[in-house]
This record gives structure tokens, sequence and C-alpha cells, in this order.
């Protein structure tokens, strides 16, 4: 239990890395590192398919990425309507690739691919919790 | 080239908004037509292979009910899922269980009745057709993972809206012509370009039309084949791959890496190149998804594919003919029945049986059909 907290509506209640969402209340968004080998992984995994370890550990992505692509979508699906439109945006930081959503204070015509970015944790009026990018 | 394994039948239901019948008479459509087509009975069968996207369906278990309502007991039948590349790795199931040696002719069957759920219970679907744990949450769709395909080849290669809209307009023309299709309308680039936005860059005119239908295909070793059949179309090369579900183990994403090693192996398993495809079906479920199968496939290089497009390369007259009866963007895009009509169309041209958009002496036909947005990929070479 736990992961439930995660995004505007969660899927997933049970997962051997429920304590992304505890880094996510620090104000963190984690990958995981395989202590074996040294894979890393986002999003977290509790297992590396490598070295077939279960030795991993959560770190912080830090510092700047940079927008992989981005789109703005006019539709949604059930249970996202309100927030219509929002715009989904990969991003990569130092090899690692992350999924998520643009920050609403970025400007439409800001938006480029290759935009510095940098992640930003935040806590919906619900309670959950989810992470955006936003302007580096 | 070994000719092993012949495709000796091939039917096709009309693709329409809203069936009027159940799924077994669906099914049953289609396999009329394939049935008449190879001039066989059902004590012929020896296996049934059932194809269909399972989240669109209230029957459970649906290989059970189509084999009966199809008379195919008691030979075996199962369902093989792979999303909208169903039917494709269907016919590589049915290719593999003659070929084993266990069958000699073998049934390939999809369909899906889109509107069998309602539209609220489909937009709730829709939304877990990606990794639920870590893509879910943030309101992800189809168009929206298509669209960041897009942008990223146009931000790579300087590919435009303009360059999507044309592949549309070719689709519309290619649709009006077929009787089959759901969309049935000619469409002009303004229209096109004015259309509404549902995922930046990807307009409503991007995206492919959605309908109910069923596909049938009848496969048969090559002993059979040449005793049934007076004009045979062989299977020559089969190629099926796949990729990260998530997008964040993509490598790039102004291809589809499922699509570029699945033509690798169909291309290798022929023994034929790009440049010996006569005429060819690729899933265009998407506009883009059409221009990126144009370099995946390797009719273009890499970042040039727009150029095909401008160039009306892709037209019944021009070098590499693609999507000729309207694609999934005209014809519609029932997700188990997919593969199997994009087959169909294939086998017709080389058969020489296309009617008004029959390639002249067309030889050798590639179909390329795509699961998800890039998780699963099938790519079958066909020859006379
Ligand atoms: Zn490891």
């Amino acid at each position: 239990m736990g992961f439930e907290k995660f995004g505007r509506i969660s899927f997933t209640a049970q997962t051997k890395v429920a304590a992304f969402v505890d880094h996510l209340e620090r104000g963190e968004v984690v990958a995981s590192r395989c202590t074996q080998c040294g894979a890393r992984y986002f999003p977290p995994r509790a297992d590396c398919y490598r070295c077939l370890s279960d030795k991993v550990v959560l770190e912080p992505i830090q510092g700047t990425g940079r927008l992989v692509s981005f789109t703005t979508a006019n539709y949604a699906p059930t249970g996202f309507e309100a927030d219509v439109p929002y715009t989904l945006a990969m991003a990569e930081f130092d090899g690692l690739k992350v999924f998520g959503r643009m920050s609403k204070e970025v400007p439409e015509q800001e938006l480029a691919v290759g935009l510095p970015v940098r992640l930003k944790v935040v806590r919906m009026p619900d309670g959950q919790l989810s992470y955006e990018f936003v302007k580096a | 080239m070994a000719k092993d394994v012949a495709i000796i039948g091939v039917g096709q239901s009309a693709f329409v908004r809203g069936y009027e019948g159940s799924i077994r008479e669906l099914a049953f459509e289609a396999f009329r037509e394939a049935m008449a087509d190879a001039g066989i009975t059902v004590k012929d069968i020896d296996a049934s292979v059932i194809c269909s996207a399972p989240e669109y369906d209230k029957q459970r278990s649906p290989s059970g009910l189509i084999a009966e309502y199809l008379g195919l007991n008691p030979q075996p039948t199962f369902c093989l899922e792979t999303i909208c590349s169903s039917s494709s790795m269907g016919l590589r199931a049915g290719y593999s269980l003659i070929k084993s040696g266990l069958h000699d002719i073998v049934v390939v069957l999809g369909f899906q009745k889109m509107s069998e759920i309602s539209s609220a219970d489909s937009q709730e679907r829709m939304g877990r057709g990606a990794d639920i744990m870590w893509e879910s949450p943030f309101g992800t769709m189809m168009p929206a993972y298509y669209a960041m395909h897009a942008r990223a080849h146009f931000a790579r290669y300087g590919t435009t809206e303009k360059d999507l809209a044309l592949i549309r307009v070719k689709s519309a023309k290619y649709g009006a012509l077929n009787e089959k299709a759901v969309y049935r309308k000619g469409l002009n680039l303004e229209q096109v370009l004015t259309s509404e936005y549902i995922s930046t860059p990807l307009k409503k005119f991007d995206c492919c039309a959605n309908a109910d239908g069923a596909s049938c295909l009848i496969l048969a070793r090559a002993e059979k084949a040449k005793e049934i059949s007076q004009k045979p179309v062989w299977i020559l090369g089969l190629g099926a791959a796949s990729a990260p579900m998530t997008l964040t183990g993509r490598e790039d994403l102004t291809g589809l890496s499922c699509a570029r090693e699945a033509a690798r192996q169909a291309y290798a398993m022929a023994g034929v190149g790009p440049k010996d495809i006569d005429v060819a079906e690729v899933h265009d479920c998407f506009t883009i998804a059409e221009l990126m199968a144009y370099e995946d496939l390797g009719f273009a290089e890499p970042g040039k594919g727009a150029e095909l497009i401008r160039e009306g390369e892709t037209y019944v007259e021009g070098r590499i003919p693609v999507n000729v009866d309207g694609g999934l963007l005209s014809k519609g895009h029932p997700i188990g029945a997919t593969g199997g009509s994009q087959i169909r169309t294939i086998v017709l041209q080389l058969r020489g049986e296309a009617g008004p958009v029959q390639v002249k002496g067309a030889e050798i036909g590639l179909v390329h059909n795509i699961g998800g947005v890039g998780i699963y990929g099938a790519v079958t070479i066909l020859g006379r």
C-alpha cells in the first residue's frame, strides 16, 4: 500500500517501490540504482533485469534535463477531464528519461524540444502527489 | 524464398460505425466471404486462431464462442492478443501451426466491435492502455503518444503538419473508393489542416476512424494450397518484435524500433529488400505512424519520409504505393480485425483483384501492423 497516492489517478496500490511516494513527500523524484551492477532505471524498479539482483536503492534525479518531446492534450480519459488542456512531456536527465506533465506555468509558446527543465514535486488539492517539469 | 504456407482465402466485413449485430455475426461476415473465396467447407479446417483486443469485448474468452458459431468444433481454437496487431500475430501463429506439421489448414479470424462497450467505458479503458503505474496517472492516451512522436520527428527532421495532412488527403482519396471503408468522404489539404487539435500537433483528421469490423484469412500448407487454390498468395517473410511499453524505455521517438526490427527479419526471411516491394499496407492509426513507417521499412531514409508523400510516390502510380485502400485512417480501425484487413488488401493486389486501386503487375507486397504505440510490431511479406 502507499503507491495509490501517486498521480492524479492511481491504478496501482501495491508495489515494492512504493517508497517512491515517501520520497515525493520529501520533495524528491527518485530513480533506482542496482547496487550489484550499477544499472540505473526510471521508472524505478525493484528488480534489475541486467543482473537479476533485487538489491536496489532509490536516488534523487537532480539537475537539469532537456525536453525530448511534448504534446498538449485537448481530450482526456475518464477522470482527467477537469485538467484539459494539459501538456504531457518527456525529458532526459543524464541518460534517464522521465515521463510526466509540464507545469501549466510554462507558456505553450515557450515549449520546444531541447528546452532545459527540472523536476518539481506537486501536491494536489486532494492530497495526491505527483511531479511536473518546470523551466530550469 | 520458401513457399511453404499460402493464403488461400480472404474475407472482410464492411467496417462500420455501430454494427447492428453481435460479435459472432460480425465475425461470420468475414468468415463467409473467406470460405467462399477459398472454396472449402468447415470440415477442411484443422484449427482456428481468434484475434481480438479483450478490453473491448463483453464476451470473456471469445475464441470458444466464435469457433462454435463458425462451426469449427471440435477443432482446437485459441485467442491471440497484441492489441492492434492481433491478427498479424494471428497469421504468425497460423503459419507456425502449419509449418510445425500440426495442421494443414488454419483460419485466422480477427474482429472488434468497438461499439460493444459504451463510450464512457471506452474512455476509461483508453487511459489504461499505457503503463498503469508510471504513465496512466498523468492522463495519457493513444493520440498523445503518437503526437509526441510527431513532435520529435518535426524537431529532428523538419517535418511539418502539412506533410502529415498530405498523408490524410491520400488516404481520403482511396477511402472514398473502398466500399468497405467507414469514412468515404474525400478531404482536401485545407480541411485536414483546419480540423481541431486532439493532441498537438495531431488534429482530428490525423487520427483514424473508429469502426466495428471483422477480417478472415485462411492459410494452407503448400500441397493443400496448390490443390485447392487457383491463386495462392505465399507467405514469404515474417517478422515480429517488441519494444518497451513505457515511453521512457525507448531509444528515440522519431520511429518505432519494433517496426524496424520486424522489417529486418521479414526482409531477411523473404530474401528481398525495400526496393522489391510493389505495394504496401502500413499501420496508419495516425498520419505520423504512416510517415514513420516509410522510414522504418526502408522506403525512405530516416528523416526523408516526408519527401515520399510530398512527391506523391506513395499513390497508386508512385514508386511505392502505400495504403491505397484508404488505410486505417479512412477504412477504420477495428483493433483485432485490422491486420487481417491489411493482409486481405495485399492478397487482392497480388492476385490482380484490387479494382480501381490495382497496382499494375504487383508481385511482392508488404504489411506493417503495429500494436499499441510501438509495443508490438509485425511485418509480413507476401508474394505470388
Ligand atoms: Zn543489476
